[in-house]
């Protein structure tokens, strides 16, 4: 329990507010990697997610690599980068873009194959071009698990941001280094807890986009089931909050 | 007039969708395929707007091999209407009917006001276009997608099994409303079934597909209760039995029409 105390004694002394290194900044720091992080790795995985989902092609190997990639070790990839590209930001931005690859990637395709095949054949034969049915008829259709693709990997990246301490000055990570190193046991579980809470606000933001990004005719879809079937356990909200299927399919 | 000229369809895994079809569809007319499953009835519709191109042969609309036609263009220029509607479920009722006006440049303003006098032509309430397709029953969502095939004035009307997964009573009166609107408007109507009274009742022509894709007959529905072409056709009609194979019989001085299962059928008036 003692330690604990010690970590609140952290988190509110005022002094630990102000100044270089402060908290604040710190948790600016880290929002800001994380940032950085999704947008380079949702920019390489979602227009490759997307093309596997619409073709329907390539799924096998994107389902090994992606599986590969997850069991990467990230700490052993920021090692290897950092020996070779050094200090600084570089190799733990390229060791958390590997880390958020595969959620993105599998949420892409996951949730672009779960349109229903009939109604993008109907879009097709009423005369949309390809683009057009990626745009308008896959994306709105399968953004709740896109979404969640990226709220898990979000989720992933900032808990693993912590790493970017190890060969830079950055984010929320210092201060369980800082910590560790001088045994300063309160600041690393106050940091430890102020990355925890970062992760839960997030991903509770996420939680609501996530809800919001349903379309309108699909959650009304949704609703006349739960009328008309009162199932009790076995309500039909499947999508919503569906965890990211992946390596379990075929 | 569509024409399919030796038109065969061979998957890349060897099956024979379609052989050898030679047939031409008139304008201004009803065409049913029918046929049981596997009989390429609906390969064949689907090969007019491009869904599927032929391995062999040609399509023709008014004497252009449809090859030769952007797909997306040739789609947008002829209407669709399939089973499940196929609407799309994230687009309210106006904005389905107003999907294929609004790809081709109309302003929606246009195409909406368009949309609603669609869908009083299909017999919907004018309240539901704000509706999503999941709030509609079966038949109306058929209906909608009727109104979309409408959307650009096509010529063709291509329907593949629409009434096939409503209810027997709506399904009739889904087929009344068919008649009612082609004997308004004219188009060239290709339409798909398995259900062989539903293509008595529609087809000016009727087309009877056997398996492997082989035209078995194609003719005016009285000409193939008159002279089946062979025992295929024969048997799939039921000329010879059910309530197919009427005779009549005398109650009290009048001719009753009496099926083969001895239920009266009707009264032979002059």
């Amino acid at each position: 329990m003692n330690l604990f105390v010690d970590a609140l004694a952290w988190l509110t002394d005022p002094a630990n507010w102000t100044g270089a290194g402060s908290i604040p900044q710190r948790i600016i720091e880290h929002l800001w990697i994380s940032a950085v992080v999704l947008v380079i790795a949702a920019a390489i995985a979602l227009p490759l997610g997307g093309v596997i989902g619409h073709t329907g092609r390539g799924r096998e190997p994107a389902v090994m690599v992606s599986g590969g990639l997850r069991a990467l070790p990230t700490l052993g990839v920021l090692t290897l980068f950092a020996l070779w590209l050094g200090i600084g930001l570089q190799a733990p931005v390229i060791a958390l873009v590997i880390l958020a690859i595969p959620p993105l990637l599998a949420g892409a395709y996951a949730g672009f194959e779960s349109v229903d095949r009939r109604t993008v054949d109907a879009a097709r034969a009423v005369g949309m071009r390809e683009v057009q049915i990626v745009g308008k008829v896959e994306l709105p259709l399968s953004l709740p698990i896109v979404v969640g693709g990226i709220r898990s990997a979000t989720l992933q990246i900032i808990a693993t941001a912590t790493l970017a301490a190890y060969v830079s000055d950055f984010g929320l990570g210092r201060f369980i280094f800082a910590g560790l190193k001088t045994r300063d046991y309160g600041e690393m579980l106050g940091g430890s807890l102020l990355v925890i809470i970062l992760a839960l606000v997030v991903d509770g933001g996420f939680a609501l986009t996530q809800r919001l990004a349903v379309p309108a005719g699909v959650r009304a879809a949704r609703t006349a089931e739960n009328t008309e079937l009162r199932s009790g356990p076995t309500r039909p909200r499947a999508v919503v909050g569906r965890p990211i299927i992946e390596g379990n399919q075929e | 007039m569509i024409e399919f000229r030796g038109v065969t369809k061979q998957f890349p895994d060897g099956t024979v969708a379609v052989r050898d079809v030679d047939i031409v569809i008139p304008p201004h007319k009803t065409t049913v395929f029918v046929g049981s499953s596997g009989s390429g009835k609906t390969t064949l519709l689907r090969m007019i707007n491009r869904m599927v191109d032929p391995s062999g042969g040609q399509v023709l609309i008014d004497g252009t091999d449809v090859a030769t036609v952007d797909p997306v263009r040739l789609r947008r220029g002829i209407g669709y209407v399939m089973q499940n509607s196929g609407l799309l479920p994230h687009r309210k009722v106006i904005d389905n009917v107003a999907t294929v006006p609004m790809l081709r440049g109309t302003k929606k303003r246009e195409a909406h006001a368009h949309a609603l006098e669609l869908l009083d032509t299909v017999g919907l309430d004018r309240s539901l276009a704000d509706r999503y397709p999941s709030q509609l029953s079966g038949g109306q969502q058929q209906r909608v997608g009727v109104a979309r095939g409408l959307a650009v004035d096509p010529n063709i009307l291509l329907m593949d099994e629409p009434f096939g997964a409503v209810d027997p009573i709506v399904r009739a009166e889904l087929q009344q409303e068919l008649l009612r609107l082609q004997g308004e408007l004219g188009k060239t109507v290709v339409f798909v079934t398995h259900d062989i009274d539903e293509a008595f009742l529609l087809g000016d022509q009727v087309v009877i597909m056997q398996q492997g894709g082989k035209i078995s007959q194609a003719a005016s529905p009285a000409e193939i209760l008159a002279h089946p072409a062979d025992a295929f056709v024969a048997d799939f009609v039921g000329a010879d039995r059910g309530k197919r194979a009427l005779h009549l019989t005398e109650v009290d001085g009048r001719s009753i029409v009496v099926d083969a299962d001895g239920r009266p059928a009707g009264v032979l008036t002059s």
